[in-house]
């Protein structure tokens, strides 16, 4: 097991373009499972390939278990990736797959067995050790490159969007299964994701990327409840959070704190709310529509509610969000303030 | 570090060694027509001198005498006449051919296609002796018209073969929104299919073409007077006057020649190499 | 409803048979008029006794196949026939690959690099072959003057390279390879840019260094491509003869003779044209294997 660190670590493809990657610094834990979230084109699978070596850095530094590794290439990193695609070698059965990195690496021969079939008892796959990749469904194959992964008992996993082929219901388990998996091995994992479900679910830490740069680091509740800036705050959740610009401050709240006043009980800021459309979502309800009033006359804002059977769409009612779940941002860096007091009317 | 940039710096090095070795090995004999081209004959024929070298003035002589002492230009006029019409047959024969294969026949027509392809693997080596009787029956003798009767048998298959691949790449959703639109199938093909896909004509004119001005078997056998020879049969036979070889002007016939049909097929390399993979590359 | 449904069948899923025929027939008529009549022919002439300026012709059973088995000359050309084949397949196999690798990666002037290296197949090959035999010439050879030049031979006392039987053979077996090789490369180049580039990555990742990636993963992976090559590559030379023709004319002594020479020089030149097509037939078997082959790598192709 290893840590992972970053020194300033950039990547620009074209010169005189923006970098896909700039100035990461990033240290893992022994042992974490960190997860990069960010949009599509953000740079988490460069960073990603530029820690497995599969990408040469422009400026900056990788240290794998406190070396410096730029000038290894992928074999000498200790490292083990799983691709989006899986990657998995057409032409060889799922038990050659497996055992390639053991040939790879010259281990003894007589050990290729047993350790094979370690691996695969590990994912549940030991019954299809004979067929071919073009011979499993989207699941199976992602469990063998997960084996191929830990059969050489790596310092580090790497993992790129590795259910994204998965349909929506696979996804789920196969995310379950990789928690379980991961408390089982321990290894120091990346994830790297644009879902913030996932994200959320599964990371000790999260990781939010933004063209190239760092936006925040933190646990999954540090990003969700504290977010660094007004990007992390309204690329997590879903729907994001609502923001209203007022003076020199961005002032935030989440729509599950939009709620009807009468069931708020805190010191609380008082809305006019004016219902344009209600989702029933099964569990929950969103509500969107406008703020009436004053300086945020218009502004269109969500709120989720566990029930709104009592709102009627075209009809004005009184919300409100408590005082202590008001996020602050400064205008001008959107950056999250101290929370201050602001003026509303 | 060092052993790093060490390391990229040996494959680097590899990477450019294999790659002008073959270079030069495969590219030699062009080379060795240019230089050759263009000097003198008291240059070419004094073993004493470095050969890769002017050891006198560089000369025009031998592009000269090709040009008016040979019936060199004459035989690139037979070459472009029978490009042009074999093109033309092809286009009308293998066209509609390959549409039909594609789209209109099902099963049927795959099986056919393959059958088709499967006569291009036919080589002139094995037809051209009845082939020779064929055209003796018919009068054709020592005619460019034998060579035109002749040559659809290998340009035909090869290009139904492209053009099944192609057509199969159109959406059938296009044809069936023009036929909704009020066309017959025949009109679709025609008024759209056809206007798409002039790419994948323009690819089999260009191949059909070169193929033509590289086929040498049925030009040597059925035409023997020297007015009538294509070039990759006028070139090499009779530019050898008895036992004497006019290098320096043979040399020139065959890089004047070549280039031209070099470029055309460099441009349409790809599509050229699709009709060649048999689906083993998607 | 019914109707409209019924006419959409008709325009749109449906195919035309009729159309189709009128479309396609003109094509396979010419065909098989002019590829499958003359290849009846010539297994016809093969059991004559036909020869060009003879009007008569009589059926003479196998005696042809006889004669051609116990002539010397026969089984030189189905030897060298074999010899420059298979020799030349494993020259331009093992080639094409290296050099696949080199032109796979994007650096500059690579599109000039591809046009050199495609000459010898995109120029006529008659006239590629000429410029091979002034390059091989008797006395003014470029090798020669360069072997010289090194101390190797003393002037004059160099070998003749197409003068000498063996070295006549090596010589159109260099020119065999020299032009298939620039064709299998660009094959091979499309099979390997086919690749995903995320497998060649993840063997790197799993710690395979180049030659175990090469080996045991990228080559493997493109055996149907390389399949292909091979087998257009066996076809094209086996059934050549305008090298031979134009570099040695089949001489010295008939000793580079191929089955596609040895035709011309009897069937046509010699006028005997039951010999001639009783020669050419043995081209048939392994056409015929090549072609089973063919079908097998398109059908695997069609299945995956
Ligand atoms: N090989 C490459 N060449 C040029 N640009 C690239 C290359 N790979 C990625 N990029 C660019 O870098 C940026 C980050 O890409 P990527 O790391 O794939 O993002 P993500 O994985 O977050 O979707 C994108 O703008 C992408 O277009
Ligand atoms: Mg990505």
């Amino acid at each position: 097991m290893a840590v992972v660190e970053t020194r300033d670590l950039t990547k620009v493809f074209k010169e005189g373009q923006l970098g896909a990657v700039n100035h990461v610094n990033l240290e893992t834990r022994e042992g974490e499972f960190l997860v990069f979230l960010g949009p599509s084109g953000s740079g988490k699978t460069t960073l990603l390939r530029m820690i497995a070596g599969l990408e040469t850095p422009t400026s900056g530094e990788i240290l794998i278990g406190g070396q410096v590794v730029n000038d290894l290439s992928p074999r000498e990193r200790r490292i083990a990736m799983v691709f989006q695609s899986y990657a998995l070698y057409p032409h060889l059965s799922v038990y050659k797959n497996i055992a390639f990195p053991l040939k790879a690496q010259n281990v003894k021969k007589e050990l290729h067995k047993e350790k094979v079939e370690w691996a695969a008892s590990l994912l549940g796959i030991g019954a299809l050790l004979d067929r071919k990749p073009r011979e499993l469904s989207g699941g199976e194959r992602q469990r063998v490159a997960l084996a191929r992964a830990i059969v050489r008992e790596p310092a580090v996993f790497l993992l790129d969007e590795p259910l994204s082929n998965l349909d929506a219901k696979l996804r789920a388990s196969a995310r379950e299964e990789l928690e379980r998996f991961h408390r089982r091995v321990g290894t120091t994992t990346i994830y790297v994701t644009h879902d913030q479900v996932e994200a959320m679910a599964m990371g000790d830490r999260v990781m939010v990327l933004n063209k190239g740069v760092v936006r925040q680091l933190g646990t999954p509740t540090d990003v969700y409840d504290n977010p660094a800036d007004t990007f992390v705050a309204t690329f997590l959740g879903s729907p994001p959070m609502n923001l209203a610009e007022l003076g020199d401050v961005i002032v935030g709240f989440r729509p599950e704190h939009f709620r009807p006043a009468p069931t708020i009980s805190d010191a609380a800021v008082p809305f006019r709310f004016k219902v344009e459309n209600i989702e029933y979502l099964g569990s929950e309800w969103i509500v969107s529509g406008t703020l009436v009033g004053e300086k945020l006359e218009g502004k269109k804002v969500f709120s989720r509610l566990s029930s709104a059977q009592n709102l009627q769409l075209g009809c004005m009612y009184d919300f409100a969000v408590p005082q202590s779940y008001l996020k602050f941002f400064d205008r001008s860096s959107e950056k999250r303030v101290a929370p201050r007091v602001v003026s509303w009317h | 570090m060092a052993k790093g940039i060490s390391r990229r710096f040996w494959g680097k090095l590899v990477h450019v060694l294999v790659l002008t070795t073959f270079t030069i090995l495969l590219a030699f004999p062009f080379y060795w027509m240019l230089i050759t081209s263009f000097k003198q004959n008291l240059d070419l024929y004094t073993m004493e001198n470095n050969p890769f070298l002017f050891n006198t003035k560089p000369t025009l002589d031998h592009v000269k005498f090709l040009f008016t002492e040979t019936r060199f230009v004459r035989w690139l006029g037979n070459t472009a006449f029978v490009g042009v019409v074999v093109v033309a047959i092809t286009l009308v024969l293998a066209v509609p051919a390959a549409y039909s294969l594609a789209r209109l026949s099902g099963r049927w027509g795959e099986r056919l296609g393959i059958g088709i392809f499967l006569t291009y693997l036919v080589p002139p080596t094995l037809l051209f002796i009845p082939l020779s009787r064929v055209v003796a029956y018919l009068g054709l003798q020592d005619s460019l018209w034998a060579l035109i009767l002749v040559y659809p048998t290998f340009t035909v298959p090869f290009s139904i073969w492209l053009l099944m691949g192609f057509f199969k790449s159109i959406p059938k959703e296009l044809e069936d929104a023009a036929m909704v639109d009020g066309l017959t199938r025949f009109g679709a093909f025609v008024k759209l299919v056809i206007p798409i896909s002039v790419s994948g004509i323009l690819t089999v004119v260009i191949f059909t073409f070169t193929l033509v001005t590289q086929e040498f078997v049925y030009a040597l056998t059925f035409i023997s007077s020297e007015s009538n020879q294509m070039i990759g049969t006028g070139i090499p036979i009779f530019l050898v006057r008895g036992d004497v070889y006019y290098w320096g002007a043979l040399m020139a016939a065959c890089l004047i020649a070549s280039l031209p049909i070099a470029f055309m097929y460099n441009l349409f390399l790809d599509r050229f190499i699709a009709g060649f993979t048999v689906g083993a590359v998607k | 409803m019914a109707l409209a449904s019924n006419k959409i069948k008709s325009i749109g899923a449906a195919q035309s048979p009729l159309l189709g025929a009128a479309m396609f027939s003109p094509a396979v008529l010419y065909i098989l008029l002019l590829v499958g009549g003359p290849f009846f022919l010539a297994i016809f002439y093969a059991f004559s006794d036909a020869r060009i300026g003879n009007a008569e012709m009589h059926f003479v059973g196998l005696e042809n196949f006889r004669s051609i088995l116990q002539s010397p000359s026969f089984r030189v050309a189905i030897r060298n026939s074999f010899i420059f084949t298979i020799c030349s397949q494993i020259v331009v196999t093992v080639g094409a690959n290296i050099l696949a690798i080199s032109l796979e990666k994007t650096f500059r002037g690579r599109g000039l690099i591809r046009f050199l290296i495609l000459l010898p197949w995109v120029a006529p090959i008659a006239l590629g072959a000429i410029g091979w035999k002034w390059i091989l010439d008797s006395i003014y050879s470029v090798i020669t003057w360069a072997l010289v030049a090194v101390h190797i031979y003393k002037p004059f006392s160099a070998p003749m390279w197409l003068g000498e039987p063996r070295l006549a053979i090596a010589s159109v077996l260099l020119v065999h390879s020299w032009r298939l090789m620039p064709f299998s490369t660009v094959i091979l180049l499309a099979g390997r840019t086919a690749i995903p580039k995320d497998i060649p990555e993840a063997a790197a990742v799993d710690g395979a260094g180049f030659w175990r990636t090469q080996l045991q993963i990228v080559i493997p992976m493109m055996r149907p491509i390389i399949s292909v090559a091979v087998l257009f590559g066996l076809i094209f030379t086996f059934t050549d003869m305008t090298v031979v023709y134009i570099l040695t004319a089949g001489g010295p002594f008939d000793s580079t003779q191929t089955l596609p020479s040895l035709a011309f020089a009897l069937g046509i030149q010699g006028s005997d044209l039951a010999a001639g097509a009783a020669i050419s037939l043995f081209l048939v078997p392994l056409l015929v294997i090549i072609a089973y082959f063919m079908l097998r790598v398109a059908h695997r192709a069609e299945v995956n």
